[in-house]
């Protein structure tokens, strides 16, 4: 049972998370197992209906800084033990991930990734593209100059995960609330008090911001402003195939990406240069375009010449929350206290958000460092100190 | 002794059963109870269950199937191939914002 109120919200809170999607929901239920009581989630729409619902499900390891690919590893590392620790069935296939170029001048940087991930102790191997075969035995290749593959690279079915988590919550006493909006949160004295809804108003000594693209209009609130723009990523299913497609395989040179899931279908996407970017929800425009299905089309037959025959069923859209290095925001800000952000994930949250939840959950608690988290902080933007990934696709 | 099957979406295979025991699970809208059960999401693509499901929710809700939130309509209206996809141009937004599609 995955009880989810519309009701009137409790007056007090231990902690107040915003949003409900893999951030939401991990971090509450990690907050949770560290000891933390009352424990409110609050969801605009119904749980996974952002950028989680609505997402590709890729989860992969194959990064090229090494916070991403340590955040990638131990999150891998939870969902291999996921539907266990959940009692719930979370559809997580370790396909692996196949990421092509057609671009020659990748293949140095790809290189350099993949010592990088062994030294991380991620079995990422370089391919020539005839190899590629092995993996995926009717990719066209003409184009491909190379490509690494990851086998510990997967996918899981993104609203399995966040109806895991939701009952996992549950379990703990933690309340969920659907169809429940944020106006507003005080502060005063430098600290967080209360969470304004539109169902009432919550006092609460603390307030992390996990509402995605939503985030930045959240921290305004505060008087924060974040960096974050917001840009529409479209994605489509076709029908159900039987098993024929190992891995996600995903090109850094174009920007498509398609798996297939454990329903059989093919689920992909391509990325847009042309969409625009975003700051504020009265801009957000989700509605489908025919100029993503023909993209998506022409670059998938391209790699997949089989895939002619097969149908599209659906298309849809969902929004990135991308920062200027295309890494997540984590952690508190200097002078207002019980005020933390798990935004920013640049179309990443999915893979990351299990162990940014769990991380960001004991670094609040306990108060205790945590290199990545410092690495991740919202400073970084004002002190220079960016690190951007080369490997951002989609 | 058996009751017989009822199927809500066909494509799918969804009985009745199954989309009240997904309901009684927590999935009480009928976005999460396609995306749970998978009613409306094969060939027809809801045309020959989305009404279906909205009376049974009705009931289940104790609603009028007016107050029922429906599913987003996703497009293609009809489903078509990647080979027939492929063929159509479209234009560059960038270059004439007014001919989108």
């Amino acid at each position: 049972m995955i009880p989810m109120s519309t009701g009137p919200v409790p007056a007090t809170a231990d902690a107040v998370v915003v949003g409900g999607g893999i951030n939401g929901l991990t971090t509450a239920y990690e907050l949770s197992k560290q000891g933390v009581k009352n424990i409110v989630v609050l969801e605009k729409n119904y749980i996974g209906a952002g950028s989680t619902g609505r997402c590709g499900g890729g989860i992969r390891q194959q990064w090229t800084t090494e916070e991403n690919i340590r955040l990638a590893q131990e999150s891998v590392r939870m969902y291999e033990n996921m539907s266990a620790e959940l009692g719930y069935q979370v559809f997580f296939r370790q396909g692996g991930y196949l990421m092509v170029t057609e671009d020659e001048s990748h293949l140095t940087s790809m290189r350099e990734a993949v010592t990088l991930q062994n030294r991380c102790d991620v079995p990422t191997e370089f391919l020539q593209p005839e190899d590629c075969r092995r993996i995926v035995p009717d990719l066209d290749v003409s184009a491909i100059k190379g490509a690494t593959f990851c086998p510990r690279d997967g996918t899981a079915y993104p609203f399995a995960v966040v109806w895991g988590y939701a009952r996992a919550c549950h379990r703990r006493n933690i309340a969920i609330h659907i169809r429940t909006a944020v106006e507003d949160i005080e502060c005063d004295d430098g600290r967080v008090r209360a969470v304004v809804t539109d169902r009432g108003t919550i006092a609460t000594p603390l307030v992390v911001n996990c509402a995605g693209p939503w985030a930045r209009t959240l921290a305004a609130k505060v008087g924060i402003e974040l960096p974050n723009r917001q840009e529409r990523h479209e994605i489509m299913v076709s029908e159900s195939l039987k098993p024929f497609l190992g891995p996600m395989v995903i090109s850094i040179s174009n920007g498509i990406y398609f798996s297939q899931s454990m329903r059989g279908e093919i689920v992909g996407g391509i990325g847009d240069p042309a969409e625009p970017h975003w700051t504020a929800p009265e801009q957000f425009d989700t509605r489908s375009q025919l100029r993503f299905a023909v993209r998506f089309a022409k670059a998938l037959l391209a790699y997949y010449p089989k895939a002619g025959g097969v149908r599209l069923m659906r298309q849809w859209a969902g929004m990135y929350d991308v920062t200027p290095d295309h890494r997540p925001i984590l952690g508190g800000v200097p002078g207002l206290e019980g005020y933390f952000h798990i935004c920013g994930f640049s179309g990443h949250g999915f893979m990351l958000g299990p162990m940014t939840g769990k991380r960001m959950a004991k670094h609040v608690v306990t108060g205790e460092r945590d290199d990545i988290i410092e690495s991740l902080s919202l400073d970084r933007f004002a002190n220079g100190d960016t690190v951007a990934d080369a490997f951002v696709v989609g | 002794m058996s009751k017989p099957k009822i199927f809500l979406c066909r494509c799918e295979d969804v009985t009745v059963d199954e989309f009240t025991a997904a309901f009684r699970e927590g999935f009480t809208e009928l976005e999460s109870l396609k995306r749970y059960t998978g009613v409306g999401t094969g060939f027809c693509q809801g045309k020959g269950c989305l009404c279906e499901a909205t009376g049974e929710l009705a009931r289940l809700r104790e609603l009028e199937p007016g107050d029922i939130r429906l599913t987003t309509i996703r497009p293609p209206s009809e489903p078509l191939t990647f080979s027939q996809l492929a063929t159509l141009q479209v234009p560059d937004p960038a270059a004439d914002p007014e001919e989108t599609p």
